[in-house]
């Protein structure tokens, strides 16, 4: 515990947590995107999914219990990382309190640029999904144990559809950059690595991207109903 | 040649700075970019105004001293150079030209262009050495070194200290400057025994002194007149994840 907060004090070890946690919350997405790939196999199995999320780990786990551990996990990791990103955001503000007559961009990518703000849209829409989801607060007929009916209902409304492809890019975006830099923080890059780990983040930015908006663009043009 | 500049003038430290705006006349193409400067601060002087003040030392590439920021670009827009070894060939006859110090909380401005780097002999005062007995000169070759140790110790070592990473940076952050340090004393033997203490002491130092934090845009690498490579950043934090989960 000594050691975390030691870490944690220094710029380089906020980073790494950075790292880690947007690891671990890349892993989440991967299976996410899996996940609601499976609405193509039709309600039955979707639901069967949605099912077997709650009972995973029985009798070990009551049911529920797993998924509770996990979204425990999640929203720590979520935390974590967007507190230490506020922070060492902050120390870059201070650190340069006079900027430059001529602005000096140098190198960066569009992904790069964006990653901080881009973090703000995927936080604000995070809490969105849930609400619209998991909860149905924000769901114009949500049916609790009816995932596939809502899914289909929640892509009804255009723009809610064409929200959701765009907060995607933003997701691509981020992890383009987000995988290499989190590599790089963590030390496991290096000048042979470095063209087959952006080529690899690029691709799989790409494929989460193309995974995720395939549901909204089915339900969108009548290939899922 | 005929340029118009506009220069950052600022009295000291405390004063409020402004960009002034002066023609520089009969430039030669062969000129550097400082032998640029001297012939307007010659009539600057003759006008009876205040030159502007600018550092600058062996005027060959070598020293660090001579930091600007040129029309966006830490050293000017060539690659590898430093402000001394660009010539005004690259510009052409018109051009105007910005020219600021480099721009960080950990480099506060003193006159003009002229930015105070201490900051960066503090984070080598925290660790940027070796501990050992002085006495005579060991012998030429008594600890064999892998080549490629040797040669990514060198890499590292070109280093000059100028500063042009923390102005190129949007953080203002001193992770490459600071990351070749260790990376040129963690890839020699003479390193190893401090190899952990000084990875961790060196970036204590470089939060202290409030520099940015590193996010892995790669601008610094760009800045760089010695075109030290990001590869010693993943370096720096490979050392400091082990001297984090070793017991050292």
């Amino acid at each position: 515990m000594k050691r975390i907060l030691a870490l944690y004090r220094s710029s380089v070890g906020k980073k790494a947590l950075m790292a880690a946690t947007g690891l671990l919350l890349f892993g989440f997405i991967v299976s996410h995107m899996l996940g609601n790939l499976k609405v193509f196999q039709g309600p039955e199995k979707f639901s069967a999914y949605a099912e077997f999320l709650r009972t995973v780990g029985y009798p070990l786990f009551a049911r529920g219990q797993l998924l509770w551990l996990a979204r425990i996990g999640l929203i720590v990791a979520v935390i974590v990382h967007v507190v230490a990103a506020v922070e060492l955001t902050m120390m870059a503000r201070d650190a340069r309190p006079t900027s430059y007559g001529r602005p000096v961009h140098l190198e960066d990518t569009y992904a790069s640029r964006t990653m901080r703000w881009g973090g703000v849209i995927l936080a604000g829409f995070v809490i969105y999904h849930v609400l619209h989801f998991t909860f149905g607060t924000v769901h114009p007929n949500f049916e609790p144990g009816d995932p596939y009916g809502n899914v289909i209902a929640g892509f009804q409304s255009v723009i809610v559809a064409i929200s959701y492809i765009v907060v995607m890019g933003v997701l691509g975006l981020h992890l383009y950059h987000g995988i290499w830099s989190a590599l790089q923080t963590l030390g496991i890059t290096s000048s042979e690595l470095d063209r087959p780990i952006r080529t690899a983040a690029g691709t799989i930015a790409v494929v989460i991207f193309l995974g995720f908006i395939a549901v909204p663009v089915a339900v969108w043009s009548g290939v899922l109903r | 040649m005929k340029l118009t500049l506009h220069v950052w003038r600022q009295q000291n430290a405390g004063a409020k700075g402004g960009f002034e705006t002066y023609e520089a006349r009969d430039i030669g193409p062969d000129m550097s970019f400082l032998e640029m400067l001297d012939v307007v601060n010659e009539g600057l002087i003759k006008e009876g105004k205040e030159p502007i003040a600018f550092e600058h030392d062996c005027r060959e590439g070598i020293c660090g001293s001579c930091g600007m920021v040129i029309n966006g670009n830490p050293h000017g827009p060539k690659k590898a150079i430093s402000s001394c070894q660009l010539h005004m060939r690259t510009f052409a006859d018109g051009d105007k030209i910005w020219i600021e110090p480099w721009r960080a909380k950990a480099f506060p401005v003193r006159k003009d262009l002229v930015v105070d780097r201490s900051a960066l002999d503090r984070i080598i005062q925290a660790g940027g050495f070796i501990s050992v007995r002085t006495g005579s000169a060991p012998d030429a070759n008594a600890i064999p070194i892998p080549k490629e140790n040797a040669d990514s110790a060198f890499d590292a070592a070109t280093c000059i200290g100028c500063g042009a990473c923390v102005a190129a940076c949007p953080n203002a952050s001193a992770m490459l400057f600071t990351a070749a340090k260790v990376a040129h004393l963690g890839a020699l033997p003479q390193g190893q025994p401090e190899r952990y203490e000084r990875v961790r002491n060196m970036v204590a130092q470089m939060d202290a002194e409030g520099f940015g934090y590193c996010t892995n845009h790669g601008a610094c690498q760009t800045a760089c007149p010695k075109e030290i490579s990001i590869d010693f950043i993943a370096q720096l934090n490979r050392d400091m994840m082990r001297a984090f989960f070793t017991s050292r």
